[in-house]
């Protein structure tokens, strides 16, 4: 075992410093809970990806409805199976901290919302994450009407051009005045 | 090496661009134009666009970079060259590269010594990271590519010239180049890129591209910032570090969601408000007195009295603080009202009285200022446009991760849906209006009457323990002589549940039924308290008396005693008295510092208890009893409970405004809450985590965090009321505390500044405290606010027109945006 595996290097560590919203102490908290993720003959903490299944089983990401997706948003893999390496975990956690701003946030919130990756959010996407709110279960979704009703209402609420979808920028209006926006979307090791 | 590594690859597209450069080479000549030729290239690079693939090479670079900085720091050029090499044999695109080759050899060929050049292109290179970072589309890779690897030997191969030959304008530049490197990377932070890609800007930025023959220079992080910036982050890292249950509240947010845990975060807070009043007390009040004040026993008033020796060490005596409690440094009494003490001359009067007015001052800021963060952050709150799309963007609470909670969470969301659903479908279903107005107006008749009936018993229980301290307390039984406390903490445990009770008449959305709740047990809270204190001051009035009586007893007591030697002489030898012996005023100040202690006790001990059997009992009950019981506990009747935070926030709140109104008279009191106030913290952690179960309905914390915040304030106002009224018309007793012998507390400042300061402090304080110019001053504050209210207004109505205009705006888009459809549809 290097020292690679055991901590993290200095410099690395000022650099994540001054790239993320994450503190000294999260840091390396992170880093510890990312490489009790890792497996044991592992010694290169830093560039190995970990699968997303292992990542789901976090106590922090595992009820979440959004988990998947959030693997899939931050993860850089080329095959796009939603496998994070540290970096990715790293970006995972300055997003969703505390000191994050409110455009790092309304923009990863988007990209999570948006199920089919094409940049906008349309019926499809808010349907689905109408599901994954009320938990996908038989007894607690709502009924194709109300679905109807509740996602022309946003629709009517959110898009100014209406074009039928809510892209970024009307997402990000929305957003901003929002009070519970930023203390809710919070992650913390 | 590297012409040898490229030389096998060739390509015609490379031949027309190198074609192109020559012949620009040609034509151009000098500096300028290789200036502008590089600024053309790098405006056909920026057009270019990107994806994160492209970094790719970078990134093994860089990755490469990483393994080789963490074998050997010092060796920057070799790992340069290693990645640049491993990027470049990774390459595929043959084009790139060679055209990389002809950069090259074109600089090469073009050496140019000129120093003011090189920081020029140094500025340029810089731009062009940001252009490249500015424009980030997708497109080709190849320009993008190409335009690293001409960095990547440009900042190899250039020659630079050493920083000791750069003229002061040179300098200048260089400085500019450096302010705009270091506003690029701390705006790094706040882009929404992937870590690779931040991390090689980073890289990128901090190069510069100067080398000569010994290494290359590379910025560092540490050299962009100064020390003092790095010490700044270390202390933010350190305090971040200090802060006290960090992890038990995380725990308890992440299984009950954040308005829960919203209950412990102002708890903490409290606690810091708490640590700090009691620094201020202990350290400029208590220690001072313990250390260079007169001992335990030298003057009367430090004494306990004859009559009640035999029973001063007794432990019922103390817990009530009696006895040696009574006659230390715990309470007003104790302390003597010497100008100066020790050999510091601590002035302990005015210490006293200036730490009296430093808690209230200080706890006003405090909560001011908290206020004014919580407005700015939580902005403008009551905007009901977005009233879907908030609930569908921003309901999920991501710091939860306890299963149980998540599906109370997904129903409470799904019941939101359709509640909000219904709502907009359907205008509310006015059945029986007449009968809900009657039945509210019975519920808060019943309320009234409810609130009557409590001021009016506390009244009725303060008379009686009057009565009761006049046949002295040891006839009575112990519930008789602390009725008072006794009575006053059940009233706000029940009086709660029976407005709960009431409220299920009203018929409320649950959300404004909560604000009624509150508000009737806000107004319960307040008005036990004030009667609490017109008793207290009937009691203060008994006492001051009582003191006239005894003064004009010690007159007589002490011609007694000078009778008895049969001396002319007034100037007769001492008689030594042993200072017990000396008749003893009734000092109400420490009488009304040990109401209060005895107060905040007694409420902490109910709600202890009332936890342990209210949650902790009923849940054991519940969990043991379920599977011999006729029905189903756990989803039945009692069941568990849940976590009440707007009870919990309410006694903590008021308990503070008692903190507030009896640390004048008995300076433990910050001490006493610090302990409770810790003790709390784990118990109810425990207890929340132990006993208690999600709340079904989950509200949003965020609205009532201003809610509690200016309730703290009214209560910190009328808190410290009774005090100043107190301080300013009743004069301190004759023989006891640091202001006795004085016509009034306050006049202690007036002494002060005649006897500590040089004379003419003195008379510009009369000056300024002359009626004639107090009055103009306080008119002119009167101005102020109402000039600043009215503005204020004028901001707000033009808020609202902003407003408005953007609707309009909103609007004029739509249609525009539509035309040209409804132009089609009328082709």
């Amino acid at each position: 075992m290097g020292t690679t595996a055991s901590q993290l290097d200095k410099g690395m560590l000022s650099e994540y410093q001054e790239l993320t919203f994450l503190t000294k102490q999260e840091i390396l908290l992170a880093y510890k809970r990312f490489s009790e993720l890792l497996p044991k003959e592992e010694t290169n903490g830093i560039s190995y990806r970990i699968p997303m299944n292992a990542i789901l089983e976090l106590p922090e990401l595992k009820t979440n409805p959004f988990n998947e997706r959030i693997c899939k948003v931050f993860s850089t893999s080329d095959s796009h199976d939603g496998s994070l390496n540290f970096d990715d975990f790293l970006d995972l956690l300055s997003a969703f901290s505390d000191s994050a701003t409110l455009e790092i946030k309304s923009h990863y919130a988007f990209r999570i919302f948006d199920f089919d990756d094409d940049g906008t959010l349309g019926r499809q996407d808010l349907e689905k994450l109408v599901n994954c709110l009320t938990g996908g279960t038989g007894d607690t979704s709502l009924t194709p009407d109300e679905m109807k009703q509740l996602i022309d209402n946003i629709l009517e609420e959110s898009d100014i051009d209406k074009d039928g979808t809510v892209n970024l920028s009307e997402f990000q209006h929305v957003i901003s005045r929002s009070p519970d926006f930023v203390s809710s979307f919070k992650i913390v090791l | 090496f590297l012409n040898e590594s490229m030389s096998f690859i060739g390509d015609e597209q490379f031949e027309g661009g190198n074609k192109e450069k020559r012949h620009r080479e040609k034509r151009r000549d000098g500096s300028k134009d290789r200036r502008k030729r590089a600024n053309a290239k790098r405006r056909d690079r920026s057009r270019a666009d990107r994806e994160n693939e492209e970094f790719e090479e970078r990134l093994g670079k860089r990755e490469k970079g990483r393994r080789g900085r963490v074998k050997n720091d010092q060796e920057a050029k070799k790992r340069e060259q290693e990645g640049g090499a491993g990027a470049q044999v990774k390459s595929g695109k043959t084009a790139k590269v060679k055209k990389n080759i002809k950069n090259e050899k074109r600089r090469i060929s073009e050496k140019d010594g000129k120093a003011g050049e090189r920081t020029e292109k140094g500025k340029k290179r810089v731009e062009s990271a940001k252009k490249e970072i500015a424009t980030v589309k997708h497109g080709t890779r190849d320009k993008t590519r190409e335009e690293k690897k001409k960095k990547y030997k440009e900042n190899s191969e250039d020659k630079e010239v050493k920083p000791e030959s750069l003229s002061p304008d040179e300098l200048e530049k260089l400085k500019e180049a450096v302010d705009e490197k270091k506003k690029l990377i701390q705006s790094l932070r706040g882009k929404p890129w992937p870590m690779k890609k931040k991390l090689v800007t980073l890289q990128e930025t901090l190069r510069i591209q100067s080398h000569d023959d010994q290494g290359e220079w590379k910025w560092t992080l540490l050299m962009l910032h100064p020390k003092w910036m790095k010490f700044q982050r270390d202390f933010e890292n350190f305090k971040t570090a200090c802060i006290p249950w960090e992890m038990k509240i995380k725990e308890i947010e992440s299984h009950f969601g954040s308005s829960v845990a919203s209950y412990f975060i102002f708890l903490r807070w409290m606690y810091g408000i708490n640590m700090i009043l009691f620094g201020l007390t202990f350290g400029l009040v208590m220690v001072p007195e313990a250390l260079m004040g007169r001992p335990y026993g030298s003057i009367p008033r430090k004494t306990v009295p004859r009559a009640e020796e035999a029973s001063a060490m007794d432990f019922a005596v103390l817990w009530d603080f009696g006895g040696y409690a009574q006659y230390s440094v715990l309470f007003y009494g104790f302390y003597s009202n010497q100008r100066a003490i020790g050999w510091l001359k601590f002035r302990m009067p005015l210490s006293y009285f200036l730490v009296g007015v430093g808690t209230v001052a200080y706890s006003y800021m405090v909560v001011i200022r908290t206020m004014a963060r919580n407005a700015n952050e939580s902005g403008v709150g009551d905007d009901n446009s977005f009233n879907f799309s908030w609930k569908m963007f921003t309901s999920w609470d991501y710091l939860i991760g306890n299963p149980e909670t998540a599906d109370n969470k997904f129903a409470s969301i799904t019941t939101c849906f359709k509640e909000a659903i219904l709502e907009e479908q359907e205008s509310r279903k006015d059945d029986n209006i007449h009968l809900t107005r009657f039945l509210r107006v019975l519920a808060n008749f019943l309320v009234l009457c409810c609130l009557a009936g409590s001021g009016y018993l506390i009244y009725f229980v303060v008379r009686r323990s009057q009565k009761f301290a006049l046949d002295g307390f040891e006839n009575h039984t112990w519930w008789e002589r602390n009725e008072v406390n006794m009575v006053m903490s059940l009233l706000g445990m029940f009086c709660p549940m029976l407005f709960d009770v009431i409220s299920t008449l009203e018929n409320y959305h649950p959300r404004v039924a909560l604000q009624w709740q509150l508000g009737r047990i806000f107004a319960l809270f307040l008005g036990n308290l004030y009667t609490f204190i017109i008793a207290l001051m009937d009691e203060i009035n008994v006492k001051r008396e009582e003191e006239k009586i005894v003064k004009f007893n010690i007159t007589m007591w002490e011609a007694s005693l000078y009778n008895g030697t049969v001396s002319e002489n007034f100037t007769a030898s001492p008689i030594t008295i042993h200072p017990a012996d000396v008749p003893r005023g009734p000092c109400w100040e420490t009488m009304v510092g040990q109401e209060f202690v005895r107060l905040i006790i007694s409420d902490t001990m109910t709600t202890y208890i009332t936890l342990l059997i209210g949650d902790f009992l009923r849940a054991v009950l519940v969990r043991f009893l379920n599977h011999c019981w006729c029905w189903d506990l756990e989803a039945g009747f009692p069941s568990y409970s849940e976590f009440d935070v707007s009870g919990n926030v309410l006694g903590l709140i008021f308990n503070q405004g008692m903190i507030w109104m009896g640390a004048f008279y008995a300076p433990c009191l910050p001490a006493l809450n610090v302990l409770r106030l810790h003790v709390s913290m784990y118990l109810q952690c425990w207890a929340v985590m132990c006993c208690n179960v999600p709340q079904e309905r989950v509200f949003k914390a965020s609205g009532s965090n201003n809610f509690y915040m200016a309730m703290l304030l009214v209560i910190l106002f009328l808190s410290t009321l009774p005090a100043i009224y107190t301080i300013v018309t009743i004069p301190p007793s004759f023989d006891c505390g640091p202001f006795s012998g004085k016509n009034r507390m306050f006049d202690v400042i007036h002494e002060t500044l005649e006897s500590d300061f040089p004379a003419w402090f003195s008379k510009v304080f009369s000056y300024a405290s002359n009626p004639g110019l107090v009055l103009p001053f306080i008119l002119l504050m009167v101005l102020a606010i109402y000039y600043l209210q009215s503005t204020s207004k004028s901001y707000k109505e033009a808020n609202v027109e902003l407003k408005k205009k953007l609707q309009m705006v909103i609007q004029i888009m739509k249609i525009i945006l539509l035309l040209p459809t409804t132009v089609n549809n009328w082709q």
